[in-house]
Formats: C-alpha cells, sequence, structure tokens
C-alpha cells in the first residue's frame, strides 16, 4: 500500500496531507485522553503499537506472485478506538519513508490516510457492526482485522486510480487495474492477520483481564 | 496453547507458505518486462503507473536510499525486532504475572485450612 516518493502529482499529494492532518491531530489528543485516564494501559498501547511495527515488516508471499504486507493496525483500533492507531500508522509510515525508501515524504498524507485512518476506522466499524449483530467476539475481532487491512488496499488503488486515470476507462479502468494489484494480493495476508488479531486479544483477554476490563472487546463474552 | 490457538496458527503458515508453491508470475504489463516472481505489490503498482500514465515523471526522490538490498533487509528486520521485543516483553511479564497471582492464590487458600 505504500505509494513510492514522488508518485503523486503535487495536487493530491497535498490534498491527502491536508485530509490526513485533522485525524492525526484527533489521534494525538486520544492517546494523550487514554494515557491520563488509564495510565496502566500504556504497556498495551505500546504492545497494539509494536504489532503494527511487527506486522508491517514482514512482507509476506501472497497467491497472486506478489508479495506485500499486513498493517497490524485493527488490534490498537478495537482496544483504544480508531484515532490512537493515526499517529501508530503515522510514525511507521515515517520510519519506513525516512530510512527504508519505501513510500515517501511527498506521499506520507495519502498513505497515512489509507493505512492509518481507512484501516482503523473501518476495523472499529466492522467490530461494532458485528458485534452489534450478535457475533462471538473471535469473529467479531476477525472480520474487523481482516477487513480493515483489506480497506487499506482498496483505498490506496482508489488513490492511484484517482491520480492516474486510464486514458481510455476513465477512473473506473484504472481501478480495476490497481485493485488487481493491490486487493487480490492482500486477501490472503488480510485473512493472515485477522487469525493473528484474534490470537493476539485472546492472549489480552486472558492475561490483561483487569485493564482491560472497560474495553467493549473484552466486556463481550467469548462464547465460540 | 489450547487447540484452537493451535488450528490458528496452521491456518497462518499454511496461508503464508502454500502460494510458495502454487503461485506463479503475475502477468507483464504491456510494453514492460515480465514482473519477477514474489516481487513486491508496490513495485508492480508502479509499473502499473508507468503503463496508465507513460509521461509521468516522479518529482520527489527519497531523501535517503538503503545502499542495498542487504542494508534495506536489515532496517526491515531491524522495524519486526522493534515490535517483537515489546510483544516478547508483554507476554513475558504477563505469563509470569499471571503464574505469581496464582501461587499467591494457592498460599493464602492453604493459610485459610
Amino acid at each position: 500500500m505504500h505509494i513510492m516518493e514522488g508518485f503523486l502529482p503535487p495536487a493530491h499529494a497535498i490534498g491527502w496531507a491536508a485530509a490526513s492532518l485533522p485525524f492525526l491531530v484527533l489521534g494525538l489528543r486520544s492517546v494523550k485522553r487514554t494515557l491520563a485516564a488509564h495510565p496502566e494501559q500504556r504497556m498495551l498501547l505500546g504492545v497494539a503499537a509494536a504489532f503494527a511495527f511487527l506486522l508491517s515488516a514482514l512482507k509476506l508471499p501472497s497467491v497472486t506472485g506478489s508479495c506485500s504486507h499486513p498493517t497490524g493496525i485493527g488490534l490498537g483500533a478495537l482496544l483504544f478506538g480508531p484515532a490512537a492507531m493515526v499517529p501508530v500508522g503515522f510514525v511507521v509510515l515515517l520510519f519506513q519513508a525516512l530510512l527504508l525508501a519505501h513510500g515517501g515524504l511527498t506521499t506520507l498524507g495519502a498513505n497515512v490516510f489509507s493505512m492509518a485512518v481507512v484501516g482503523p476506522f473501518v476495523a472499529w466499524g466492522v467490530f461494532r457492526a458485528a458485534a452489534g449483530g450478535g457475533a462471538s467476539r473471535s469473529i467479531a475481532v476477525f472480520l474487523a482485522a481482516c477487513l480493515g487491512d483489506l480497506a487499506t488496499y482498496v483505498t490506496t488503488s482508489i488513490q492511484l486510480a484517482w491520480a492516474f486515470p486510464d486514458a481510455v476507462g476513465g477512473f473506473g479502468a484504472s481501478f480495476i487495474k490497481f485493485a488487481g494489484i493491490f486487493g487480490l494480493t492482500q486477501v490472503p495476508i488480510a485473512i493472515s492477520e485477522g487469525l493473528l488479531t484474534v490470537l493476539v486479544v485472546n492472549a489480552m483477554a486472558r492475561f490483561n483481564a483487569h485493564e482491560l476490563r472497560k474495553l467493549p472487546v473484552m466486556a463481550m463474552e467469548n462464547k465460540a | 496453547m489450547n487447540k484452537r490457538s493451535w488450528m490458528i496458527w496452521s491456518a497462518i503458515v499454511l496461508l503464508t507458505v502454500l502460494p510458495l508453491w502454487f503461485a506463479s508470475a503475475p502477468p507483464a504489463e504491456p510494453g514492460a518486462e515480465a514482473p519477477a516472481i514474489f516481487g513486491g505489490a508496490d513495485e508492480r503498482a508502479q509499473q502499473a503507473i508507468g503503463t496508465v500514465a507513460p509521461g509521468y515523471e516522479p518529482w520527489f526522490e527519497p531523501l535517503f536510499e538503503p545502499a542495498s538490498g542487504e542494508i534495506a533487509s536489515l532496517l526491515f528486520a531491524l522495524q519486526a525486532a522493534l515490535g517483537a521485543g515489546v510483544i516478547g516483553y508483554w507476554l513475558g511479564t504477563s505469563v509470569t504475572r499471571e503464574r505469581a497471582r496464582r501461587e499467591a492464590a494457592a498460599a493464602a487458600g492453604s493459610h485459610a485450612d
């Protein structure tokens, strides 16, 4: 989902940065508030951030014959709310842009928007919908992390199709092309991320029940 | 680890390992060389931009590029190690804390008798 340095026209680069900035401010406030109200959750916030660091460094092979990486963003979004993961995703993407030439500074806004804004908010929304619909905690967590991951890559495809519409088929044809690269490659990887997130949430439910008892994800009895 | 956790771990490993045998190289973009098998999706998207908008020139270069593929994988490994280190620390302290709590509860229970 990393759009390479310089690969978005300036107007798009500035537009996506402007779109991401308010979420980043919102996210920093949200993290500050969480830590002030629940200092005992500091360690788990660190684990959620570490999960995103670890997973987004792993480029896994996929059925399309390409490699891509999970985002690890869904876990933190379920625990601390979607806004909290915006600064985390920002730090990961900045690290990769500055040191790895992976993504870039000009495309940072667009990459933050797909991975650290759309990803966590979709994960959060899916979790609420699934939990409200009576799914067990494991199923709701799986769907949330999996679809949040996938939504990030669909967003990248939209961003690229918008910036580079096909000469004949326009936005639609271009979107199909990019979604064919990003979306299909991501399907098995998103499933893996969903499964891994379930394992971590189960471990947290076992070890950190006390710190997490007020969080909605833990309030759910694990039926399955 | 319970049976369900084992099943989930196996599924993750299979989902990651099976493509190594069953996937073939992605199709070539018209007018471009076929992409290498298991290259990055990001690079494929970059090639696709080249076919959709052949005249597009990236207008900004990375400030710093890893000197080689080895250096890049070193930095990726460092990123993963940072994450795994924190998670390992959390798991370690959690397991120890739970054991201490159980032993304390058992000790308190034997006192009561």
